[in-house]
């Protein structure tokens, strides 16, 4: 009778977790799909009719939406990308420097702990033209946050700022599980350090990247606080959570912006989903042992 | 580590160290030159402040709405802390110590928690909370942290459980130590700086959060400092709002920076342990 007993015990124990995960993501994602079959605006609640898909269709028809999506790309893929070269810059300056480790290692985790709004102000107040210092450098004078292409630059360097530490951090732990004497066997025969680092070091650390690249894209398409500081989604510069937030919470419409909501969701997955795909065998089944 | 290198690479570690630090830290710097800059020197474009002034500071916290919503946040990024340890820790024991059907679901299934997107409930849980009275309530904000930082505390915990010295517990069993006995006594204080680590991160993530405080306060009742910052506007409509935002942001700041570095070495362990080794 032990197994039953442990069954039993296992279930008790996780059952307080479950439920709190589920309350607040299941449930809601669920209302959200019925809400978003219904033309239901809170300034009119009374007016609540079913209208099946209709507001999927005003989405997938209307510009705003498109132009949306293209702006969580334009933020997403540089962000991501040029996070993945510095943070394996930096992962592998704190792997392997002989001084200032420790003072490196405690400095990336700044931008760690500061506050997205707090970093966002920081870097706007830095850009604006009147408080800024990046005037002070010559070519670089112009109203940084008044003209689109600018200001996503600006929004990209603030992500950049400010997450490289964490996906430096994903990959140090990678570069960690890079067996010693297999480095020591390449270098004996004679590899450079580039062949070094592109034979033996990334195809052994190919599960720590996709694992850094999944966390950090799934987290940029959800970008919201940099862009609500910095331009409030002005210049076309709007990703798609903005777009969902302001149809829910400033206009009020439920219905609409439920439709919002779930394309959102359906995205993220559909991501997450495309890199976990990639993964394959990257990801043994034992990680979730 | 190796012995030292030489001169030439000695210099190169030493300068790449200062590229590091000086990336880290100039935002930070120039923001806390902003906020001690007196309101003349503002636009002087100097990084060290030619005269020092502490007004801003001062006119922060004669602010009433800053007080509040840092006590707001306070509260909520530890309730919420202390809650996602509990349920956590009972959960991530569990994964760890006990074979059960389900266990798997109970991590990949957190892991799709962690990767959702905040915006796809907010609507669901502002129609919820006005309804239920939560609207604009330290539960309405502790709720959703909760719920969106257990994924993240199971998979740290997990990580550091599975390291624990598990034959300790089995001998104070043997002993006659009862199951929980054996925890408190034996276990929790080796897993101690595991649950810290943790500990810091959900606090991070509460302390954090905009798009929640945003969409589920409306008052100094609930609103916390992420959300108040958004629409902070000065002492008086006259003042320019720029220092003073840039004191208040120094004053979130500056606990959760202080935090990071004494738990430093912790957090890397979790960070990653809960990532990559899983």
């Amino acid at each position: 009778m032990r197994m039953p007993r442990e069954h039993r015990l296992g279930w008790l124990l996780s059952a307080p977790a479950v439920v709190a995960m589920a309350a607040v993501t299941a449930y809601p994602i669920l209302a959200a799909v019925r809400l978003s079959l219904y033309r239901y605006d809170l300034r009119f609640p009374d007016a609540r009719t079913f209208v099946g898909l209709r507001n999927y269709a005003t989405i997938l028809t209307s510009a705003i939406w498109w132009k949306s999506v293209a702006a969580t790309l334009i933020i997403t893929v540089p962000s991501v990308s040029v996070e993945l070269v510095l943070g394996m810059g930096l992962a592998l300056v704190m792997h392997r420097a002989l001084i200032g480790r420790r003072t490196v290692r405690t400095a990336v985790l700044i931008p760690y702990g500061i506050v997205t709004v707090v970093a966002a102000l920081a870097w706007r107040f830095a850009f604006d033209p009147t408080t800024g210092f990046v005037q002070g450098l010559g070519v670089l004078d112009r109203p940084w946050l008044s003209a689109r292409w600018s200001a996503f630059t600006v929004i990209i360097l603030t992500e950049i700022w400010k997450t490289t530490p964490f996906m430096a951090l994903l990959l140090l732990a990678g570069l960690a599980l890079v067996p010693t004497d297999v480095m020591r066997a390449a270098r004996v025969d004679g590899a450079t350090v580039w062949q070094r680092f592109f034979r033996v070091t990334l195809p052994l650390m190919k599960p720590a990247i996709l694992v850094a690249l999944l966390f950090r894209t799934v987290d940029a398409l959800r970008i919201f606080d940099t862009v609500f500081v910095q331009t409030r989604g002005a210049l076309g510069t709007e990703p798609v959570s903005l777009v969902g937030y302001d149809t829910l919470l400033v206009s009020l419409n439920l219905g609409l912006g439920s439709a919002v909501a779930v394309l959102i969701f359906v995205l993220v997955t559909g991501a997450a989903l495309v890199i976990v795909r990639g993964m394959g065998d990257a990801l043994p089944e034992d990680r979730l042992r | 580590m190796r012995a030292r290198g030489s001169p030439f690479e000695r210099l190169f570690w030493r300068a790449t160290t200062l590229v590091v630090l000086v990336y880290v830290g100039l935002p930070l710097a120039w923001i806390v030159s902003l906020s001690l800059k007196p309101a003349s020197d503002l636009a002087d474009g100097h990084l060290i402040p030619r005269h020092v002034t502490l007004d801003h500071y001062r006119a922060v916290f004669a602010n009433p709405h800053f007080p509040a919503a840092m006590r707001n946040s306070l509260a909520i990024a530890s309730l919420a802390t202390v809650l996602a340890l509990g349920l956590g820790m009972l959960a991530a024991y569990a994964v760890v110590r006990l074979r059960f059907p389900g266990r798997r679901y109970l991590l990949g299934g957190s892991l799709a928690v962690a990767m959702f997107p905040p915006v796809a409930i907010v609507g669901p849980l502002f129609d919820l909370w006005r309804r239920a009275g939560l609207y604009d309530t330290w539960t309405g904000l502790v709720l959703p942290y909760l719920s969106l930082t257990l994924p993240l505390a199971i998979w740290t915990l997990a990580a550091s459980f599975r390291d624990l010295p598990w034959d300790l517990e089995r001998a104070a069993r043997v002993d006659g130590a009862t199951r929980m006995q054996a925890l408190r006594r034996i276990i929790l204080p080796l897993a101690a700086p595991g649950i810290a680590a943790t500990a810091v991160l959900v606090f991070i993530f509460a302390w954090n959060d905009f798009m929640f405080a945003l969409s589920l306060t409306s008052t100094d009742h609930a609103r916390t400092v992420p959300a108040m910052l958004a629409f902070f506007t000065g002492a008086s409509r006259f003042q320019q709002p720029t220092s003073s935002i840039a004191a208040a942001s120094v004053v979130v700041t500056v606990p959760v920076v202080a935090l990071v570095l004494v738990f430093n070495r912790p957090i890397v362990a979790g960070l990653t342990a809960g990532a990559v080794k899983g």
